[in-house]
């Protein structure tokens, strides 16, 4: 068997993977190197202090009391480093560029699903561009899951009840793993796939391909098979708020906090409509658990994101891939409740 | 090397066994199932615990098997699911909780306190029943078909997902955590209440410091494992909505309660091992440990610390970035005790007389290895790279080096160490050095791969695996192998030693400590009169020359 068919170490193909290695690397150095002294002197003890005849007693003889304080304070300051170097790459993995490409991701017991602004599906198969940030914005339909890509360096867990983030800048083409990071029953280790990533050139190709019309398109359909627009209209006469412009706004709610219309806003005031009402409506909004599939949800909310403000209505037309349209920089915890 | 056999401590005398002792005291099965004696009680648990070592040893072996093949041909993915659960559950909650405390810390805690018995021997002994009614429940969950959901019973998949036994097992473990509950209890009891005259705090050997230690952490954090297995199993059972988002509760509210008590749990494991790695280094190179207070200290900080670092197990199962930062931050600061103890260790046996007897082999394997668990928990403490290796095979090699190579290894140290002053008899040093090299060789072998397939890219759990993975995987497996003959051996020759073994007399070692002032077995009230303690704990120098001067007069 030839070495190659066994790496030692992943392939490195995302924007951020140089710098997980790189402290990775770092710290097999440093560790290694303390490791080994602690090594070297306890054999070098045990060998040169064993007990003999003339060494039947220990020598009455102490190594200097301050090497107690050196032991403390040295590792303390090499802990305290490995944790700011580690914060950093963290940062760095966490923050969304925000000319991303926004993907989603729907995990189930056992397969991914990926949705495509354009309105591509996808199972357990995921074609993205190279060198172009990739946003996946992810739920799981039951348990939870972790969506891994080793070769990127990236996971996130996948959760049932909220939206999650993970991010990724594939620099090689080619495929690399998907897997299901976190258990989930049965066939948990079949939960994997691949993710393709190709030049822009054989991407725009890819997405030229067929599909049933854009996300939000597909979600402006649901929007009215599920009678939303009856009290969601275009103008402040409806029951409900316009929803027009509603991505990324602060919303004052009747209770008299507020809160932003980030994805998991909307995704929970289409599920709970009660939990935040916004101010100067009743909740009257029935829930939709249950009855909205995690797909269909996504398209209604790539539907509801598509919606241009209402000052610049017909500028952007419904139908264009969300990522182009929003440029708001956010961070994967920013989509957190 | 060739001087190191157990003859090699001339000057001490071996005293004539005492006629009665705590073996040949009463006879007869009821003597032992209604035993108030903390030493009989220990036998107790040395039979239950290596029971369910064995049985948790056999569910890991055969996940080695199905792995040395990436299709996952050998079990279906069910079974093997319920393999490393079940394996995960017996090895934890059966075995390395309740191993050392329970046995080593039973049998010589009162000793070393040159006390007549723990402070409640009746409750010691309900320890005892309440661990074997859990373990019946494992037990019959083996039988009746196993569990599937990990030995973490993530939320939903536990409670409205798996359709395998969660509820008898989580049972299980709910009622085995009273027995840890009142052992510690009983220990800390012990320690404050009935200590020998004269035997102040810092003359205590430090396994008695590490295991109040330990038995802080037990009282604090055990509560909170009984209450969340009791909201899981109402979930469960009643559809009550805690943690399923279905019914309106959180997943992630699970996993905090779950680590709030598993990650000091690490240190109810760890801890113990600690204290007799202390109690080994002192007397096998005859020396008082180098920064006797730092080493007691640093186990109080750790069971202090141990509490606030639970949620470096959810870098990324969904907490704000705040916070991933400030548990990663008390993570690295959790080292430092850790760290202090290992360069402790070390320091000790400068100028010192080490023996190369095999309760030192393992003290030296268990410097090694835990200095390599210990540094590659910096690697997973610190963000960038958890990011990448959490739920990878690198935690699962991580936390094998500590709980195997770490407290396995101190167990085997202790095991070795007490082994005379339990029975009376020594066990046969040369195959037991032989087991030391294979347990140490086989260890390294098997766990080693798993962090560079784990970097790799290969996830925990997995019954079938991506086909690159398995070289490193094959050599696992081999190693598992290797390990397999090393903990088969002492079960041999320790029985042989029983009968066979050479009488040790009340201090084979020419060791400090009160346990090695009394006859071997001891007699049944550990001591014919009360000792008082003049001496610091290991102070071999003083020790040492009294017993040279005595053989001279």
């Amino acid at each position: 068997m030839m070495l190659a068919d066994f790496p030692l170490f992943p392939e490195s193909a995302s924007s951020v993977a140089p710098y997980v290695d790189g402290l990775y690397l770092g710290l097999v150095a440093i560790t290694g190197a303390v490791s080994l002294l602690i090594w070297v002197v306890i054999f070098y003890f045990a060998i040169k202090y064993r007990r003999r005849p003339d060494n039947e007693l220990a020598q009455e003889q102490e190594p200097p009391a301050a090497l107690e304080m050196t032991w403390i304070i040295i590792p303390t300051i090499i802990f305290i480093g490995i944790f700011i170097v580690g914060a950093w790459v963290f940062f760095r993995i966490q923050r969304v560029p925000s000319n991303s490409l926004e993907v989603y991701a729907t995990g189930r017991q056992w397969m991914w699903k990926f949705q495509h602004p354009t309105g591509q599906r996808e199972i357990n198969m995921l074609h993205v561009p190279v060198n172009r940030p990739v946003k996946i914005t992810m739920a799981s339909e039951d348990v939870i899951h972790s969506l891994w890509f080793p070769a990127f360096r990236v996971k996130n867990d996948v959760l049932p009840n909220r939206y999650r983030t993970v991010w990724f800048q594939a620099t090689k083409t080619g495929r690399f793993h998907i897997f299901c990071a976190e258990y989930c029953g049965t066939q948990h280790s079949g939960m994997i796939g691949w993710v393709e990533v190709m030049e822009a050139t054989e991407y725009q190709r890819w997405l030229a391909g067929g599909s049933e019309g854009s996300l939000a398109s597909q979600g402006e359909k649901l929007f009215q098979k599920y009678a939303c627009n009856t009290c969601h209209t275009n103008d402040a006469t409806g029951r409900g708020p316009v929803l027009a412009g509603l991505n990324g706004k602060t919303i004052a709610l009747a209770d008299g906090r507020s809160v932003v219309a980030d994805d998991n806003y909307i995704r929970e005031s289409i599920l709970n409509p009660t939990a935040k009402v916004a101010a100067g409506f009743q909740p009257i909004m029935p829930t939709f658990q249950g009855q909205v599939s995690e797909e269909d949800l996504i398209r209604l909310l790539a539907y509801v994101k598509s919606m241009p403000a209402s000052g610049a209505a017909g500028s952007q037309p419904a139908g264009v891939p969300v990522g182009e349209l929003r440029a708001r920089p956010s961070t994967t915890t920013g989509t957190e409740q | 090397m060739t001087t190191t056999t157990i003859d090699d401590a001339p000057f001490i005398e071996p005293s004539a066994t005492a006629p009665r002792n705590y073996l040949n005291d009463e006879y007869g099965v009821m003597s032992w199932l209604l035993t108030r004696d903390h030493k009989r009680i220990a036998i107790l648990y040395i039979f239950s615990v290596t029971i369910f070592f064995f049985v948790g040893g056999i569910f890991a072996f055969l996940m080695r098997l199905e792995l040395l093949t990436p299709e996952g041909d050998l079990f279906t993915s069910d079974t093997y699911n319920k393999l490393f659960t079940l394996h995960g559950i017996v090895m934890i909650f059966f075995f390395l909780i309740p191993a050392i405390p329970a046995v080593l810390g039973n049998f010589i805690l009162p000793i070393m306190l040159g006390a007549k018995d723990l402070a409640f021997p009746k409750i010691n002994l309900l320890s005892w029943y309440i661990y074997m009614i859990g373990g019946t429940f494992g037990v019959y969950v083996i039988i009746a078909g196993g569990v599937d959901t990990g030995w973490t019973f993530y939320t939903p998949f536990s409670t409205q997902y798996s359709n395998t036994h969660v509820f008898a097992v989580t049972l299980g473990a709910f009622i085995t955590g009273f027995s840890s509950i009142l052992t510690g209890l009983n220990f800390l009891v012990t320690i404050h209440r009935m200590r020998a005259p004269g035997l102040t705090w810092f003359r205590l050997p430090l396994f008695v410091w590490s295991i109040y230690a330990t038995s802080v952490v037990i009282m604090l954090a055990t509560p909170v494992l009984a209450i969340t297995l009791v909201l899981l199993m109402v979930e469960r059972v009643l559809h009550v909505g805690i943690f399923d988002p279905a019914l309106g509760g959180d997943p992630v509210l699970y996993q905090h309660m779950f680590w709030f008590y598993s990650h000091p749990a690490v240190y109810i494991m760890i801890l113990p091992g600690m204290a007799v790695i202390s109690e080994c280094v002192a007397a096998f190179t005859r020396k008082k440990i180098f920064g006797y207070k730092f080493v007691a200290f640093s186990s109080l900080a750790i069971a202090f610390l141990g509490f606030l670092v639970w949620a470096h197990h959810l870098f990324v199962a969904g907490i704000s970035i705040y916070s991933a930062m400030i548990f990663s931050f008390l993570s690295m600061i959790v080292a430092v005790p850790s760290a202090i103890k290992v360069f402790n260790w070390t320091a000790t046996m400068y100028r010192a007389s080490v023996s190369w007897q095999t309760p030192m082999l393992y003290v030296l394997g268990f410097i090694g290895l835990f200095t390599i668990g210990g540094v590659t928990g910096l690697f997973l403490a610190a963000l960038g790279i958890d990011v990448h290796v959490h739920d990878s095979y690198f935690v699962v090699a991580h936390f094998h080096y500590i709980m195997v190579g770490g407290t396995i290894m101190a167990y085997l140290a202790g095991i070795h160490y007490w082994w005379p002053k339990i029975t009376g008899r020594m066990y046969p040093e040369w195959w037991a050095r032989l087991s030391a090299l294979l347990v140490f060789v086989g260890f390294n072998l098997t766990f080693f791969p798993q962090f560079l397939v784990g970097y790799v890219g290969m996830p925990r759990r997995y019954h079938a695996y991506a086909p690159e993975f398995q070289v490193l995987n094959v050599l696992s497996t081999a190693g598992a192998t290797i390990l397999a003959a090393g903990y088969v051996l002492p079960m041999i020759y320790l029985f042989w030693s029983l009968k066979f073994g050479r009488k040790a007399g009340a201090n084979p070692w020419g060791a400090v400590g009160l346990e090695w002032t009394t006859p071997s077995p001891p007699p049944k009230e550990n001591f014919h009169e009360t000792p008082v303690v003049t001496w610091d704990a290991y102070d071999y120098p003083a020790f040492l020359k009294a017993m040279r001067e005595t053989q001279n007069a």
